[in-house]
This record gives C-alpha cells, sequence and structure tokens, in this order.
C-alpha cells in the first residue's frame, strides 16, 4: 500500500532534524544555566575577593560605612542554624518514616504521607512569617527561659544558652529550618526504606525480632546509603534557605557564644542588604557570598545525589 | 525472660517516640494552616482584589500584587516549560543512554534543590546589571529558571512510563521519532506532563528570594514589564516585617491566598496522577 515518496520522506527528515535538535538545545541549556550560574557569581564577586584576599572568609567585620567586609560571621550563622535544623530533624525525620512503613494503618499511610508531602510545599516565607510571629514568642516566653535556667550554667555547653531570651535568633532559626527540611528527610527516608525486600523484613521477624530489631538491624544497615544521601539533601535546603531565615534569625553581623542571641546566614544577608547596598564594594562581596553559597550547597547536593544514584542502580541489580 | 521484657520495653519506647515525631510533623502543618486561618481571614476583605498596596496608615488592597504575581509565574512557566518538557524529551527519547544524558540529570537534580536565591543574583548579574534597572521580565526569568529542572523531570519520568510497545508501533506504521514523540507519547503522557506542570507553577509561584532583586516590588499599578513590578511574595515580605497593622494585615491575607492556591495545585497534582495510575493499571 504505502509508496514512499522521496519528497515526503525528506521532509520528515528535516522535522526530525529540527525536533531532536530543539530536544538536545533545550537538554544543553540545562548545563549552560548551572554553568552560567557559576560564571557570573565569580565575575560578580571578583572585585571583592582580589580585594580582601583569603581574609574574606576569615574575618568577622562587616560594615559598610569604612567598605570593610568579611564572611565569617554568616558563614558561622549558616553552619549553626543548619546544624540545630539537621540535630532536630533528622531524628524526627527518622521516626515519621518508621511510623509510616512500619507501624501506619494501611488506611491512613497516604493520607498522611500526602500530608507530610504538602509540608514540603509550603513557600518559605509562609514559615517565615509563622516563625517571626507565632513560634519565636511561644519559643521567648516557654523555652528559651528554660533553656538559660536549667542549661546556661552547665559546664562546657552553658555559654550556648545565656543572655536575655530574644525570642528571635540563632536558636529560632534553626527550629523554623528544622521543620522545613522535616517533610523532605521524612518523604527520602520513607521512599528508601520501601526499596528494602519484604523477605529480608520477614525473615528479621520470623527469627523473633522486634519491630524496632527489624528497623534498626535490617533495615537501617540496608539503606545506609539512601538515608544519608536523604539527609544531606535535606541540609542543601537548609544551608540555602533564605525567607524562613531572614524572618527569625534577627539580622545581626556578629558571633556570639551564646544560640539565643541574634545573628545572619549568608542568605539572609544576601536577601537584607542587596537591593540597599550601595558601592561597588558592598555589592560584590554580597555576590562573593552567594558564591561562597553556590560553592557550599553545590557539593552538598552534589554529593547528596551521587549517594541516592548509587542507590537506585543498586536497587535495580539486586532484583 | 526479663531480657525479653527489655527488648519489648526497648520496641515500645522507640515505637512510642516514632508516633510522637508523626504527631508533631502533623502538629507542625495544622499549627500553620490554623494561624494562617485565623489572622488571614481577619484580613479579608473585598477590598483586597479591588485596590492597590496602600501607603502605611491607610486602607487598601493587593490588586497590584496579585496581578504581578500571575503575570510572572504565568510568563515564568511559558518560558521555562516548553524548556523543561523539550530537555526531559531528549533524555527519556533520544539520548536515554548516553554520557551527556547522564550529566544533564545529574546536574537538573542539583538545580532542583539549589536555593533560589543565587538563581536570583544570577538574573540579576545577566539582565538587571545589564538593563541598568530592576523589572518585570527579569523576575520572569528566574521563575522560568527554578520551572526548568521540574517540569524536566517529571517529564522524562512520565515518558519512560509509556509502553514501548506504543513507540514501536508507531515506528512500525513509518513514522519518524519526532512524530511519534507528538502524536503518541505526548498524548499518553499527557495527564502526567501537566503534573508537572501544576507541581512547577506551585513552587515559583510562592518563591521570594529570586524575585527581591529582579522584579523587586512596585507600590503602584503597572503592567510595564520593563519596569519593576509588585508581586504577592515580596509585598508580604516588607509589609509582614514593618510596624503598621494595616500593612501586618494585608501581609496575613496575602500569605493565606498564596498557600492556599500552592496546596489547591499541589492536591490537583497529586490527585491527576493518581488517575492515571488507575488508569495504567486497569489498561493492563
Amino acid at each position: 500500500m504505502a509508496i514512499i515518496d522521496p519528497r515526503h520522506a525528506a521532509k520528515q527528515l528535516i522535522y526530525e532534524r529540527i525536533f531532536r535538535s530543539a530536544t538536545l538545545t533545550a537538554a544543553i541549556l540545562v548545563l549552560l544555566i548551572l554553568g552560567g550560574v557559576a560564571v557570573s557569581l565569580a565575575r560578580g564577586a571578583w572585585p571583592a575577593l582580589d580585594h580582601f584576599g583569603f581574609s574574606f572568609v576569615s574575618r568577622e567585620i562587616w560594615n559598610p560605612v569604612t567598605d570593610q567586609y568579611g564572611a565569617l560571621a554568616p558563614i558561622y550563622g549558616t553552619v549553626v542554624t543548619s546544624a540545630i535544623a539537621m540535630l532536630l530533624a533528622v531524628p524526627a525525620g527518622f521516626g515519621i518514616a518508621l511510623f509510616l512503613t512500619e507501624l501506619c494503618p494501611p488506611l491512613l499511610k497516604r493520607p498522611i504521607g500526602v500530608a507530610v508531602e504538602l509540608l514540603a510545599a509550603v513557600p518559605s516565607i509562609i514559615f517565615g512569617i509563622w516563625g517571626l510571629f507565632v513560634l519565636a514568642p511561644v519559643l521567648q516566653r516557654h523555652v528559651q527561659p528554660w533553656l538559660i535556667e536549667n542549661l546556661g550554667h552547665a559546664p562546657l555547653i552553658g555559654s550556648l544558652f545565656r543572655g536575655p531570651p530574644y525570642g528571635i535568633g540563632i536558636l529560632t532559626a534553626g527550629v523554623v529550618l528544622a521543620i522545613m527540611v522535616l517533610p523532605f528527610i521524612a518523604a527520602t527516608m520513607r521512599d528508601v526504606f520501601d526499596t528494602v525486600p519484604a523477605m529480608l523484613k520477614e525473615s528479621g521477624y520470623g527469627l523473633g525480632a522486634t519491630t524496632w530489631e527489624v528497623m534498626w538491624n535490617v533495615v537501617v544497615p540496608h539503606s545506609r546509603v539512601g538515608i544519608v544521601g536523604g539527609i544531606m539533601l535535606g541540609l542543601g535546603r537548609a544551608l540555602g534557605e533564605t525567607m524562613a531565615v531572614t524572618f527569625v534569625i534577627g539580622n545581626a553581623h556578629r558571633i556570639s557564644s551564646s544560640l539565643l542571641a541574634p545573628g545572619t546566614t549568608i542568605s539572609s544577608a544576601i536577601a537584607n542588604e542587596f537591593t540597599e547596598a550601595v558601592g561597588d564594594l558592598y555589592t560584590s562581596s554580597l555576590i562573593a557570598l552567594g558564591l561562597l553559597l553556590f560553592l557550599i550547597t553545590f557539593t552538598v547536593i552534589a554529593a547528596a545525589q551521587a549517594m541516592l544514584r548509587r542507590l537506585e542502580r543498586r536497587g535495580v541489580a539486586g532484583i | 525472660m526479663n531480657r525479653r521484657l527489655l527488648r519489648k520495653i526497648k520496641n515500645g519506647v522507640f515505637l512510642l517516640l516514632s508516633l510522637i515525631a508523626t504527631m508533631v510533623g502533623l502538629a507542625c502543618l495544622a499549627a500553620i494552616l490554623w494561624t494562617l486561618l485565623s489572622h488571614g481571614i481577619a484580613g479579608m476583605s473585598g477590598h483586597l482584589f479591588t485596590q492597590m498596596t496602600p501607603p502605611p496608615g491607610s486602607a487598601g488592597g493587593l490588586l497590584n500584587a496579585l496581578y504581578g504575581s500571575a503575570v510572572m509565574t504565568l510568563l515564568g512557566i511559558l518560558i521555562g516549560s516548553p524548556i523543561g518538557v523539550l530537555a526531559g524529551t531528549y533524555l527519556a527519547e533520544y539520548g536515554r543512554n548516553s554520557r551527556l544524558s547522564t550529566v544533564i540529570r545529574f546536574i537538573n537534580d542539583v538545580l532542583l534543590s539549589a536555593p533560589s536565591i543565587i538563581i536570583g543574583l544570577f538574573v540579576y548579574e545577566i539582565v538587571v546589571v545589564r538593563m541598568g534597572h530592576f523589572s518585570a521580565f527579569a523576575g520572569a526569568l528566574a521563575l522560568a529558571i527554578l520551572a526548568i529542572p521540574v517540569t524536566l523531570r517529571t517529564t522524562e519520568d512520565m515518558l519512560n512510563l509509556v509502553p514501548v510497545g506504543m513507540k514501536d508501533s508507531s515506528a512500525a506504521l513509518g513514522a519518524y521519532p519526532w512524530r511519534t514523540t507528538l502524536s503518541v507519547l505526548y498524548p499518553a503522557a499527557r495527564s502526567g506532563i501537566v503534573t508537572g506542570l501544576l507541581l512547577a507553577i506551585a513552587r515559583i509561584s510562592g518563591e521570594t528570594a529570586p524575585l527581591l532583586f529582579t522584579a523587586l516590588n512596585n507600590q503602584f499599578w503597572s503592567t510595564n514589564l520593563n519596569a519593576p513590578m509588585a508581586n504577592l511574595p515580596v509585598v508580604i515580605f516588607q509589609f509582614a516585617l514593618s510596624p503598621y497593622k494595616d500593612w501586618q494585615d494585608l501581609a496575613w491575607a496575602g500569605a493565606l491566598i498564596i498557600t492556599v492556591t500552592i496546596l489547591v495545585l499541589s492536591i490537583s497534582a497529586r490527585v491527576l496522577l493518581a488517575l492515571l495510575q488507575t488508569q495504567q493499571g486497569s489498561g493492563r
């Protein structure tokens, strides 16, 4: 039936080339965007890095009047808030994942899973205004006085919990971040736990192990790589999170020994000061902060993806 | 016997802790929604959708901010999603196992979780600095860059779900891959791709950080894409941190509108996906 019309075939071939190159161009554009981000940030940061050299990352001073900038306080704030967030969110995320995979009645599994995922969809600015108007006063009135009273005089960690309860500050920012990254960690861990073959778990139960023993001795060792990948993905989010932190951190460019004191993070410093920055060195220093953040988060997220990918491959090969 | 009791107690303690963790997670979601509802409904009024953002101390609405958010989100999706869909098509159809695809998949997953404020700085450097002023177009571009990874990922996943037999049948009829993709694969994966679009809209419509130094803000009504434009997230940011009661009320009302929009979008995306899965399940 089919009669091959050479003109038709040639036209088809042209369309094919056009469509193929359109998809290829779009795919390569993704690479170009990441490359463009790196190059444009490096170029924008160059004046500041050239002027301050290595001292940019080792000095605490941040003074627009004298045009002296150092990134130590924002780096400290970013690292400490993220550490608090992980300290709270990792055990809680693990608990939620454990509940969803092992304990939850099947009927509730999906609704609770969806609720956790919806928490992940709430935009960060909402966490910010909720943190400022609801969470910070609660922490100020009930939690921080208790911490000051009971831990303020403890050896070693005592200095972390001294000073007046401001409400806003490093600790509050860490708590808000913990709530924000909790759904990411919980959802990734749940997905990873689901990949553990039922046979392995059943064998554990068959030997008389309790639910917790199966979890800790069978499921966790089997999904170790995925758990670490999920945690690092959450860490990547926490490090780069901007709006939620900007609302509750207090925006003070200094390093205090107390977690209750106001501080700043890389992203909140950029969000707060960028549009008001006058002078090339000021703007360039803020972009240099952005470059730092980019390098840190890129490393963390890339490592997380590499781990999760290894798991996927093993999952396929394991079947 | 004693040891067995100890194991049981340990088991009970940890399971209880896991239950508490789940409760806390759900309580956080409930607390946020409750706060938004109680504060936001107080700020709701007819003026919200008819008047501009006011100067401090006077009544007003959020019309210009709502308009600006809608325009920039729409423009962001119009620019970003075709790129994401085409790139996803390349990964799923043309370069499935090539080394380039592996790299692109990896970079895309990194972009998916990259801090959005970095994207804002990037667009500031390449658009705002060159043009010499803030603009709605720059804001839309930043949102487009954020939409690409979401649509790319879902498109690739959904195209991979289309049964190979359909592709082979089309090829056996003499269709070139482009024709197969447009006439067989896209229709088969349609609801999946739409899900990706909904998720992308949900993702970018609440983004604040990338708009701070691209679209900036505008207190007045403006439809000029080449000028700063008001938008809901940045208005919420400014108004919530202000000392004025009127402004704070408007911020809460705006926060409620954004959250409800995003939750509706996310839930519809999930429902669509669930429908798709039952459809495929019954088809086999």
